[in-house]
């Protein structure tokens, strides 16, 4: 066991799968030998040489079609978007190609080797380009799978999860945790299960829901919650797809109340299809309505994005009003 | 069917482009005087006093800024330093009427075409005078009335809008052309060659000036292409093509006068690849002490282009050395107190959080932003920028 911040995590699983397996291959713009521009990758090169940890060319739809050749070739790339809001270029590559490469040459080929990394998400004054949740726009792309951690230990286990994953796998890193959290990790390989929620505390009023950097938002409202006596119930989904149905119907079937949150817009959110599924799962169980805190439905601001964002208040007050419907 | 009328050969024959070197165009030394063969373009004392100033306008703003963002007054910023010529010596030899497409490193042409420190101040502060609303990061600029696009942030997304909106202007017929400038690392994106292609194809008035400063954030150039720079591209697209020393501002000058000629008097859209070095960090949050030398930063130090056109100038008696002192003083003077006067400016108004999203404002997003108002009104110290504005009912 080491502390580690969550680069350092990330950077320990990308070391250790690049130890056990000669094919895993760690690029993406500036990731050579200056270790990326978060150093998420630092000494990857150093230690693994140029040929397996490399710059590429500033191309994004370049880096993740190279990526999608290499997986089919049998590698193991694990390519990195210096900002998730930079991964629209290589939108093609992901959804049309990524997604369908096993289903169109029933299961001749796929690119199943292939992890995408990217920082996503706000918090960190970076306006409209360095700020954004675009996880909606995969989770509507069947044949990803797409994970966020929350913390140092879970970035390291689901990384090394999505490394050897079968499907490819985006790997969406909340860059405002990055050197902000900061707890031990395990120096060995170890690997978390992807597709499965975490129920992190247990609680019987009410459920919230959340990944990546929200749980932080929903550790300190249900700190607020718990002083004026409404129990809470916790749950990580930790892969958004595909997501783990059954963890989250079996809290709502024990609270009768859901609050979900995430920083991207409302409209066409994750929340909505969570929603969706658990009304239709618990219905008869449910005491107030499935509540969505989120980013309003407007491009990610910067002066006002204390407004904008779905604070640990926005989310008290969600839990106080399905409390009290 | 093919296009292509070319000679028949019976043994495989491979060419590699070697025959296409591409010369540097060169005007001035950098102890300000004219190299042997060379002529001065056509630029009189107004105009370069004008450029001049941009040019120390764009290094002070840029040194106060970025020292303003160590002490914690700003979030972040980018510095143009080492590449002023390379901006304002082609934005100079344009129509004011021009568009610019810029990438985010050209605050110079800005400078040139009269954005006043105010303006520049109120953007980077994102107060309630900023264009932008607040909405955009620092140094991400935009002016309607002067002809230049605001900044967006991913990169080259700018470049292929450049050729619509030229091949606009072109159906406008009113003369005008747009440039759009880019880092040699943007070049790689895909948006770079569609761009180049349909300009080449549409036959399109759009000059694309690739800033070719060495580095796209710790990427060296020799890991970003493998050819000869960015330049012979353009063959591939049958395109006119200049590469020019970019710390030589009457190179720079004349090479966009010429190409702006091609572009717009007969319709041939032209890539300039200007060769600099970012003599600055990428941006604030970056240090290139991870990726290169001391040294390396040294040599072109040396280079200096304002230096350059300031021996150039006094060569001409077109500037002394109380004009600069003057100059410099003014300026620094200026900055500071706009710095001020900027910061101490409140933020925009909190409906700017969804106005602009549509031309109005839809339904939905209105009973959000009611949602949002309550909830400010509820925590009025959570909330300093806009206690009071949602109060207000705005």
């Amino acid at each position: 066991m080491s502390k580690m911040n969550m680069l350092q995590a990330i950077n320990s699983a990308l070391d250790t799968a690049m130890a056990e397996n000669e094919k895993v291959l760690c690029f993406g713009e500036d990731v050579g030998v200056f270790g990326g521009v978060f150093r998420a990758t630092s000494n990857l090169q150093q230690k693994y040489g140029k040929a397996r940890c490399f710059n590429t060319p500033l191309v994004e739809q370049g880096i993740i079609g190279f990526a999608n050749g290499l997986a089919a070739q049998g590698s193991v790339p694990v390519a990195e978007i210096q900002f998730a809001d930079y991964i629209f270029p290589a939108f093609d590559q992901i959804v049309n190609e990524s997604a369908k490469f096993r289903y169109r040459s029933g299961n001749l080929f796929n690119v199943g080797g292939l992890t995408i990394r990217a920082p996503y998400g706000g918090g960190i004054a970076g306006g409209l380009y360095h700020s954004q949740s675009p996880e909606a726009y995969f989770a509507h792309t069947p044949g990803l799978k797409i994970v966020v951690p929350r913390n140092p230990h879970q970035a390291k286990g689901l990384l090394l999860g999505a490394i050897h994953d079968p499907n490819p796998t985006l790997f969406f890193e909340p860059k405002r945790l990055y050197r902000a959290s900061v707890g031990e990790v395990p120096d060995e390989d170890y690997r978390l299960p992807l597709g499965e929620a975490e129920v992190i505390k247990e609680g019987s009023d009410i459920t919230l829901l959340g990944w990546g950097a929200q749980m932080e938002v929903i550790e300190k409202a249900v700190e607020m919650a718990e002083k004026e006596g409404i129990s809470c119930e916790v749950i990580d989904l930790r892969t958004i797809l595909p997501w783990d149905v059954e963890t989250v119907a079996n809290s709502v079937f024990k609270t009768g109340r859901l609050v979900v949150t995430h920083e991207a817009p409302l409209t066409g959110g994750f929340a909505g299809e969570i929603a969706a599924t658990i009304q239709d799962r618990c219905f008869l169980y449910l005491e107030s309505p499935i509540a969505r805190v989120t980013g309003i439905d407007t491009p990610f601001p910067l002066v006002l994005e204390k407004e904008h964002l779905p604070n640990h208040l926005k989310v008290y007050e969600a839990i106080r009003a399905s409390v009290d419907f | 069917m093919t296009t292509t009328k070319s000679k028949v050969v019976y043994s495989p024959v491979f060419t590699d482009g070697a025959e296409f070197r591409i010369p540097t165009f060169k005007l001035l030394k950098q102890d300000g005087s004219l190299y042997k063969s060379a002529k001065a373009p056509d630029l009189d004392k107004e105009k370069a006093l004008r450029i001049y100033r941009a040019m120390v306008t764009t290094r002070i703003l840029d040194e106060r800024m970025l020292a303003a963002q160590r002490q914690g007054r700003l979030s972040f910023y980018m510095q143009c330093t080492g590449e002023e010529a390379a901006v304002i010596g082609s934005t100079a030899a344009l129509d004011d009427g021009d568009m610019i497409m810029a990438q985010y490193r050209e605050q110079g042409a800005l400078a040139y075409r009269g954005f006043s420190i105010d303006e520049f101040m109120n953007q980077l502060f994102g107060n309630e005078l900023d264009y932008g609303k607040g909405r955009q990061m620092p140094v991400h600029y935009g002016s309607e009335k002067l002809n230049y696009m605001t900044i967006s942030s991913p990169l080259a997304t700018q470049i292929p809008q450049a050729t619509g909106y030229a091949y606009g202007q072109k159906m406008a017929g009113e003369g005008h052309c747009t440039i759009t400038y880019f880092g040699e690392g943007a070049a790689s994106e895909g948006d770079f060659h569609a761009a180049l292609n349909m300009a080449a194809v549409h036959r399109v008035p759009v000059i694309f000036l690739c800033r070719n400063n060495g580095y796209a954030i710790s990427t060296p150039a020799a890991e970003q292409f493998a050819a000869d720079g960015v330049a012979p591209r353009a063959y591939g697209y049958k395109m006119d093509v200049i590469r020019v020393d970019g710390n030589d501002i009457l190179a720079m000058y004349q090479a966009t006068q010429e190409a702006r000629k091609l572009a717009v008097e007969h319709n041939r859209p032209v890539l300039i690849e200007a060769m600099s070095y970012r003599l600055a960090a990428h941006s604030s949050s970056d240090d290139p002490s991870g990726y290169r030398s001391k040294d390396e930063e040294a040599v072109w130090r040396e280079k200096d282009p304002i230096l350059r056109m300031r021996l150039w100038l006094e060569s001409l008696k077109w500037w002394s050395e109380d004009d600069e002192k003057q100059l410099q003083e003014n300026m620094r003077r200026e900055v500071l107190e706009t710095m001020k006067r900027a910061q101490k400016r409140p933020p925009p108004a909190l409906d700017t959080l969804v106005t602009d999203v549509y031309d109005e404002v839809p339904p939905h997003l209105a009973e959000q932003f009611e949602k949002v108002k309550a909830h400010i009104c509820k925590y009025p110290d959570e909330y300093p920028k806009s206690a009071e504005h949602a109060k207000g009912g705005a």
